[in-house]
């Protein structure tokens, strides 16, 4: 009898081990099922230099840091409550059509639990009634167009960063506190619907804010014309006191090329809606004096947070550069998946939530992003309000700072919700504070 | 009148560019009867080597001035190379297919190239913009322009006489004519018509990578920058007359006088000016101003 009982207690013991950690892998594995999210921005065309790349720069960072638990508070969790998060990269180059497409493929064919993506506006039109329709959780982290909860709602898509009615106006707010005595502006804009819409509300904005002053010129060159002669000619002789632009990536850097060298720049303000990536990418070359926004407080707008101090550092330590807004943009839009999931998750007691209890969690959710405060209070609690910053480049010494930096709160550059962009333009601003 | 003078001043400072682009694509097509879609690429290959170069040269701290060479020096690189390795390697063996399929043949070279592009160079953006505004401006009805315009324009005039003189007034220009006229015979007369279409390529090729060369220290060096040009340069050559080396150059004129005339005077109907000329044209001239008669074969 003496002998048996240690034999038994023996066996015993070891099935208990067995089944104790054949168990705790089945749980571990079930709390490690991976999330995959399909991330839509350009990697190639001229988007994919200012826009794409860093955006693809910024989602890998913040991921990476993520699923090794290594970002900052209050994101200090791994990955989305603990599953590790998996990225899939889609080309966003290519049109509308292909991609309806791409988007069909991430959610039927690749079965990704989410996506986050899209910069161009058109794609965002074109792939947002998509996200109901498939029932996909869908999240835009920078196309600007107001159109997208302003003419629809919808369950499924959220966008985490402000519209473009936000760049517009501010940019008229500040020339006109900067240049009180202005006589004339002008503009030159691409000619497409990111720049006809961004002159539109530039041109309107003015009109309420300085009532009789006309535009002297609006100049709009195709996209990527890359030649800016004639358009530089006639900035010069219209005697503008301020001139728009919504110009990016090569274009942006084309014409400051060639309007510096003319005296474009001194003679007029230049103010650069989307000029931001611009001031990375050419630095000194900006001629002092042009007034740079970077779509919401980022780069060098953005607030001396913890989070951003940690983002900008692992930014520049990995690519040589600082992040600029795109890249912020994309990180914001991350995190905010991680507060509503983690949000979300901590109201299921811990398990892992369903798509709607996601859903639910980011309606109205108010997240930190490196750019600082985010809330999502437009379009039914899916789309972002974030305020926004313009300032004066200032070479130094063959280094760029900004001065005259203005912060405008997002209650103050961007319609409330339920009222349109153009309608609250030409009311005079009249809802807002 | 003193509007006119800026946009003249404008018009001529971007017909130059327009010639240099359109002058190789219509030598190429004059000569082999190829529409060379990858003109453009081509014409991307002499801004990206451009910029390359011209990054290393202040980066070493090296004469400013010696920096005008650079584009000359990489329209001439990327002409030798890429030439006789598209012209020898690929385009000798689809001599004889229709003008179509020739055209899907340089279609596909040019994404293989855009695609080549970004494998070297990824997908940031390049600047060469030292050289632009090195030699400073000058003022014309009190408008400052830069003296690297005024270059460009005297680089697409040098280009137009030495084309010219060099096909009226030398053995190979008499030579190339000959081809133009009729392959078939002047290959039986022993000529060398291989070797004048490999030379006609080569030179087709350092004019689209000497415009790529010349408008890099303009603008950003950015991917697709090939695709966006080639469309206009078809403008250019359709105009013209394809083929037609005057024609070319009449071409640009039109394209860069009513270019400029609309950002002045009408900025909303720029664009659409460009192609209403160049559907005018095709009415009344469908093979364009400087086409040549054509006997009616049967």
């Amino acid at each position: 009898m003496n002998t048996k009982l240690p034999r038994q207690l023996g066996f015993w013991s070891a099935t208990i081990l067995v089944l104790a950690s054949a168990f705790g892998a089945v749980s571990a594995a079930a709390q490690e099922n991976p999330v995959k999210i399909g991330a839509v921005t350009f990697l190639s065309g001229a988007a994919a230099g200012p826009f794409g790349v860093p955006a693809r720069n910024g989602a890998e960072i913040i991921v990476e840091a993520m699923n090794a638990g290594q970002l900052p508070a209050p994101y200090t969790a791994k990955g989305l409550g603990g599953a590790p998060v998996q990225l899939a990269f889609t080309d966003e180059a290519g049109g509308t059509t292909k991609q309806v497409n791409e988007y069909r493929n991430l959610v039927q064919r690749d079965n990704v639990d989410m996506v986050i993506g899209y910069i161009s506006s058109g794609d965002c039109l074109a792939v947002a009634p998509l996200a109901d329709e498939l029932k996909k959780l869908t999240v835009f982290f920078d196309c600007g167009t107001p159109r997208i909860f302003e003419d629809a709602s919808y369950k499924y898509l959220f966008r985490t960063g402000a519209t473009a009615t936000m760049d517009s106006v501010a940019a008229a707010l500040y020339v006109t506190e900067l240049k009180p005595s202005l006589k004339k502006y002008a503009g030159i804009n691409q000619n497409y619907s990111w720049g006809q819409d961004s002159w539109n509300d530039f041109e309107a904005a003015m009109k309420v804010l300085k009532p009789g002053v006309e535009a002297a010129t609006s100049q709009m060159p195709k996209l990527l014309a890359g030649q800016y002669g004639a358009e530089i000619s006639t900035l010069l002789t219209s005697h503008a006191d301020v001139v728009h632009t919504s110009f990016w990536g090569g274009d942006a850097e084309a014409l400051i090329l060639q309007g510096a060298p003319r005296g474009l720049f001194q003679k007029s303000t230049v103010v650069m809606t989307a000029g931001e990536p611009t001031l990375v990418r050419l630095g000194s070359q900006v001629p002092d004096g042009t007034v740079i926004g970077a779509r919401g407080p980022f780069d060098v707008f953005a607030p001396d947070t913890e989070l951003n101090r940690w983002f900008r550092k692992a930014y520049e330590d990995r690519y040589g550069v600082v992040p600029s807004y795109p890249a912020y943009k994309m990180a914001q839009a991350i995190l905010g998946v991680k507060s509503a999931w983690e949000k979300a998750q901590a109201a299921n007691d811990g398990k892992r939530p369903s798509e709607d209890q996601v859903i639910a969690a980011f309606e109205h959710l108010s997240f930190e992003g490196p750019g600082g405060k985010v809330e999502m209070a437009l379009g039914k609690g899916h789309q972002a309000m974030q305020g926004t910053a313009y300032g004066i480049a200032k070479n130094a010494g063959g280094k760029i700072t900004m001065v005259n930096v203005k912060t405008y709160p997002a209650t103050k550059v961007t319609p409330p919700d339920g009222v349109k962009s153009d309608e609250w333009i030409k009311s005079g601003f009249k809802a807002g504070k | 009148m003193t509007d006119l003078v800026p946009v003249l001043i404008d018009g001529i400072i971007y017909a130059s560019y327009l010639f240099i682009i359109a002058v190789g694509l219509t030598l190429i097509y004059g000569v082999m009867k190829i529409l060379n879609m990858a003109h453009g690429s081509l014409y991307a290959l002499g801004a990206y080597v451009t910029a390359t170069l011209v990054g290393a040269w202040f980066s070493h701290g090296l004469n400013p001035y010696g920096s005008f060479a650079l584009p000359l020096l990489a329209a001439i690189l990327v002409g030798l190379v890429a030439g006789p390795i598209i012209e020898r390697g690929l385009l000798r063996f689809m001599y004889g297919n229709d003008e179509i399929v020739l055209i899907l043949v340089t279609y596909a070279l040019l994404l293989i190239l855009e695609d080549l592009i970004k494998l070297v160079w990824g997908v940031e953006s390049y600047s060469a913009y030292q050289p632009y505004g090195l030699l400073g401006t000058f003022e014309v009805a009190g408008l400052p322009y830069t003296k690297y315009d005024a270059i460009l324009v005297g680089v697409a005039v040098s280009v137009g006489v030495a084309l010219t003189w060099g096909l009226a007034r030398t053995r190979q220009g008499k030579l190339l004519l000959a081809v133009i006229h009729d392959r078939e015979v002047s290959a039986a007369m022993g000529i060398n018509v291989q070797r004048v279409y490999l030379v006609t390529f080569t030179i087709g090729t350092i004019l689209a990578a000497l415009a790529g060369a010349l408008i890099a220290p303009k603008v950003s060096v950015v991917p697709a920058m090939g695709v966006e040009v080639i469309v206009l340069a078809f403008a250019v050559v359709v105009i013209g007359g394809l083929g037609s080396l005057p024609g070319a150059a009449l071409g640009a004129l039109i394209v860069g006088l009513v270019g400029s005339a609309a950002v002045h005077y009408l900025p909303q109907v720029e664009l659409f000016s460009i192609y209403l000329v160049m559907a005018l044209v095709l009415i009344f001239r469908p093979k364009g101003l400087f086409s040549a008669a054509e006997a009616r074969k049967i």
